[in-house]
C-alpha cells in the first residue's frame, strides 16, 4: 500500500461518523440476534406472530416499522413476550442493546 | 439481595465481592432486574412460589475465571448452576434447577477452538451456538456441515450435555455420541482433559475418543459433578447430494409392514437418517393448519374408528400413515438409495405410493440455503421452531412458552399403536385434552420418542393441571416400560424415580460419584434428580 493510500485511507475512516458506526453497529446486533425470528421469509416466527397481529396495519418487518422507540425496543429484548424470551446481558450488552434500540428507532418521528 | 437458602448474607455478600474480583463488577448480576434475565422463561412454575430462580450469576470468559468461581463456592459453601447459551427452552432455560443457586453464565467462553476441515471435526468453548459455528463455516467456505437441533441458538456443549439430537445423519445426530474429547473443571476447582487430551500435545484429541483407561465423560452429560470448558465434536462432511422422499400408506393396518420395512432399511444403513411417522389423516392435512370441517368433525368425534378414518382417506386421497426418508452421499448414491427403498416398501405393501422431496445438490448459495424449508435436515440452523405456541393466524394469542414430555418406545408399529391407545384411554380418564395424537420420531438409530408438547399459561391453576398430567404421564409410561430422555426441571426427581430398578440402584450410584466428586454439593444440585448429600432428604 502506498502512503497516498493509508491517507486516503485515514480520511475515509475519519469521514465515517459515529451515528453511522452506531447505525452499523446496531443492525449488526440486528443480525446476529434478531433476524432469525424477525427477517424476511415463511420460517421466521416473530415476522409470522406481527404479522397475524397487526395484519399489516404496520409492517410485519422490525426493520420497516416507523413507530418503534428505543425503550420500546430495550422494554422487549430485557423482558420478553409470548414465545420470545427476554436476552441477557452476556448475550447482548447494554451498549449492543443501545445500538440495537436507535437502528430500530431511526426511522421513528 | 438475594440469599441462597442456609447460608448466612454476610458470607454470601463476601463471596459476590471474591466472585466480583475474579470476572470484574460488570459481569456479576445481583439485582432484580439482572435477575430477571435469568428466569426460565418458558417455566410452569411461572410466578409460583416453586418458580426455581437465582440468588446471582455471574459470567467468565476463561476456563482459569471458571476454576476460581468453584473454589470461592466450595470455600463459601454457595450452590452453583452452570449453563451454556441458557437458550435450553422447555427444559430450564437460564435458571437453576436448586432455587437460589447462583448462574454460572458460560455465555462469554464463545470461542471455535479449531476446526479441522479434513478431519471433520471442531472443538469450542460452552458459549458457542449452532447459529456461531455455521456461520463460521460458511463465511470460511468450509465444505462441513453441523447438525442442529429445532432452534439454532442453543449451545453445542450444552445440548449435548443434555442428550440433545438433531436431523441429519446418524452419526451425528446423536449429538452426546459425536462429540469427541472434554475438558472438564471439577466441582473442586480442579482441571480435567478426557480421552486423548489427557497425553500433553496429543495430536487426535478431537479424532480419537477413548485415549486410555476407562471413559468417564458419561460422568458429565445429564451429571452435575463438573463444569464442561471445552469439547470436541465430529462433523459431517458436505455431501454432494441430498435427496428426501415421502412413503405414504392408506390403512390404519399398513403400519405394521410399514414399520417391518423401514426397519430393514434402518438395520441396514440402507437410511441413515431420522424420520417422522406422520399421519395425515390422524393429524389433518398440514400441520398446524386447522383440519377441514368434515375431517374436524371426525377426528373430535369421540371413539373414531380407523375405518371410518380411512374411508375419509379414500374419497379426499389422504394417506394414513406416511414415513419421511432423507439421504445424503453422492448423486448416483441417493437416487440408488430412494430406489432401493421403494423396491423394499413395494414388496411389503404392493399399493404403497411414494412422492419425491428435495433433490438438492452442494454447496448451497445463502440465497439457496435460506430458501431451504427442511432446514435442520441439512443442517442449517433456524428459529422457525418457535412457530409452536407463537401467534399465528389459526393462533390468535401466543402461548407463554411450551415444554415435552418424550417417552421412549420401541421402534415398531405395535408399540406406537399400544402407546396411542394407553394415552387416549388415559387422557379420557383423567379428563384432559386428547393428546393421545401425538406421533413418534426417530430418536436413536433403534428407538422412537414419542413429542407430546404443553403450553405454560399465565394463569397458575392451568399450569398446576399441566404438571399433575406431566406427572401422571411419566408414571404411566413407565409402567409400560417407557421412559424419558430428558425433561425440564420441574420433573426431573419425578423422571429419576421411575428409573429405579434394584431399588433405584443408578440413582445410588450416581449419588456415590456426586459425593466423590463435588463433597461440599455445590454443583448444579438437582439436576436430573440427582442431589447432593445435604438435600438429598428433601427431594422430591
Amino acid at each position: 500500500m502506498s502512503f497516498a493510500r493509508v491517507l486516503l485511507a485515514g480520511v475515509a475512516f475519519a469521514a465515517v461518523s459515529p451515528a453511522v458506526l452506531a447505525d452499523d453497529r446496531g443492525h449488526q446486533v440486528y443480525t446476529r440476534w434478531c433476524i432469525a425470528c424477525h427477517g424476511v421469509g415463511p420460517d421466521k416466527p416473530g415476522t409470522g406472530a406481527l404479522q397475524a397481529k397487526y395484519k399489516g396495519s404496520v409492517p410485519a418487518l422490525l426493520e420497516e416499522r416507523n413507530d418503534l422507540t428505543a425503550d420500546l425496543v430495550k422494554m422487549y429484548v430485557r423482558r420478553g413476550v409470548s414465545v420470545m424470551p427476554p436476552f441477557r446481558k452476556t448475550e447482548i450488552s447494554d451498549e449492543d442493546l443501545n445500538a440495537l434500540a436507535a437502528y430500530l428507532s431511526k426511522r421513528s418521528p | 439481595m438475594r440469599v441462597p437458602h442456609g447460608i448466612d448474607p454476610k458470607a454470601f455478600s463476601a463471596a459476590v465481592r471474591e466472585l466480583e474480583g475474579v470476572v470484574g463488577q460488570q459481569w456479576v448480576f445481583t439485582s432484580e432486574e439482572d435477575l430477571y434475565l435469568y428466569r426460565d422463561a418458558y417455566s410452569p412454575f411461572w410466578g409460583e412460589a416453586e418458580e426455581r430462580l437465582a440468588s446471582a450469576a455471574v459470567s467468565p470468559e476463561s476456563v482459569e475465571q471458571v476454576q476460581a468461581i468453584l473454589r470461592i463456592a466450595n470455600a463459601h459453601k454457595i450452590p452453583i448452576y452452570p449453563i451454556s447459551t441458557g437458550r435450553n427452552l422447555g427444559y430450564g432455560g437460564a435458571a437453576p434447577v436448586y432455587s437460589g443457586s447462583v448462574v454460572l453464565d458460560l455465555k462469554r467462553m464463545n470461542r471455535i477452538l479449531e476446526i479441522d476441515e479434513q478431519a471433520a471435526s471442531c472443538l469450542v468453548e460452552p458459549g458457542v451456538s449452532y447459529f456461531d459455528l455455521y456461520r463460521h463455516i460458511r463465511a470460511n467456505k468450509l465444505k462441513l456441515w453441523i447438525d442442529c437441533p429445532d432452534p439454532g441458538w442453543g449451545s453445542l456443549i450444552g445440548n449435548a450435555l443434555d442428550h440433545g439430537n438433531g436431523y441429519t445423519m446418524n452419526p451425528f445426530r446423536d449429538h452426546f455420541a459425536a462429540h469427541c474429547g472434554m475438558e472438564v473443571v471439577l466441582a473442586n476447582g480442579d482441571l480435567v482433559r478426557t480421552g486423548m487430551g489427557a497425553l500433553p500435545g496429543a495430536k487426535t484429541w478431537q479424532q480419537s475418543r477413548y485415549g486410555f483407561g476407562p471413559d468417564v465423560d458419561g460422568i458429565f452429560s445429564q451429571g452435575n459433578s463438573g463444569v464442561v470448558t471445552k469439547m470436541g465434536f465430529w462433523l459431517m462432511a458436505e455431501p454432494e447430494a441430498y435427496l428426501s422422499g415421502t412413503v405414504m400408506v392408506s390403512r390404519h393396518a399398513d403400519l405394521v409392514p410399514l414399520m417391518k420395512a423401514f426397519s430393514v432399511l434402518n438395520n441396514t444403513n440402507a437410511m441413515m437418517a431420522t424420520t417422522r411417522i406422520g399421519s395425515p389423516l390422524q393429524l389433518g392435512r398440514v400441520f398446524g393448519m386447522p383440519p377441514e370441517p368434515e375431517h374436524a368433525a371426525l377426528l373430535d368425534k369421540p371413539g373414531v374408528s380407523p375405518e371410518e378414518l380411512e374411508a375419509y382417506g379414500r374419497k379426499n386421497d389422504l394417506p394414513y400413515w406416511t414415513i419421511d426418508l432423507k439421504f445424503y452421499g453422492g448423486t448416483e448414491v441417493v437416487e440408488a438409495q430412494w430406489t432401493h427403498a421403494m423396491r423394499v416398501f413395494r414388496s411389503a405393501i404392493p399399493d404403497v405410493q411414494f412422492a419425491k422431496g428435495d433433490r438438492l445438490t452442494f454447496p448451497l448459495t445463502d440465497a439457496q440455503a435460506e430458501a431451504v424449508k427442511d432446514k435442520a435436515s441439512l443442517g442449517i440452523p433456524s428459529l422457525g421452531a418457535f412457530f409452536v405456541g407463537a401467534r399465528s393466524p389459526n393462533k390468535p394469542v401466543g402461548s407463554h412458552g411450551h415444554f415435552w414430555l418424550s417417552p421412549i418406545l420401541p421402534l415398531s408399529a405395535e408399540a406406537v399403536l399400544e402407546a396411542q391407545k394407553v394415552f387416549a384411554g388415559a387422557f379420557r380418564e383423567w379428563g384432559v385434552a386428547p393428546l393421545y395424537r401425538a406421533l413418534p420420531q426417530l430418536y436413536s438409530p433403534r428407538a422412537f420418542y414419542l413429542l407430546f408438547g404443553f403450553e405454560v399459561s399465565e394463569d397458575p391453576a392451568v399450569n398446576r393441571k399441566t404438571r399433575e398430567t406431566v406427572r401422571r404421564m411419566i408414571k404411566l409410561a413407565a409402567e409400560h416400560g417407557w421412559g424419558e430422555y430428558r425433561t425440564a426441571p420441574a420433573f426431573m426427581d419425578d423422571v429419576m424415580n421411575v428409573y429405579s430398578y434394584n431399588n433405584h440402584a443408578l440413582r445410588a450410584l450416581y449419588e456415590r460419584i456426586k459425593d466423590a466428586l463435588d463433597p461440599n454439593g455445590i454443583l448444579a444440585a438437582g439436576r436430573c434428580g440427582i442431589w447432593p448429600k445435604h438435600l438429598r432428604d428433601g427431594r422430591s
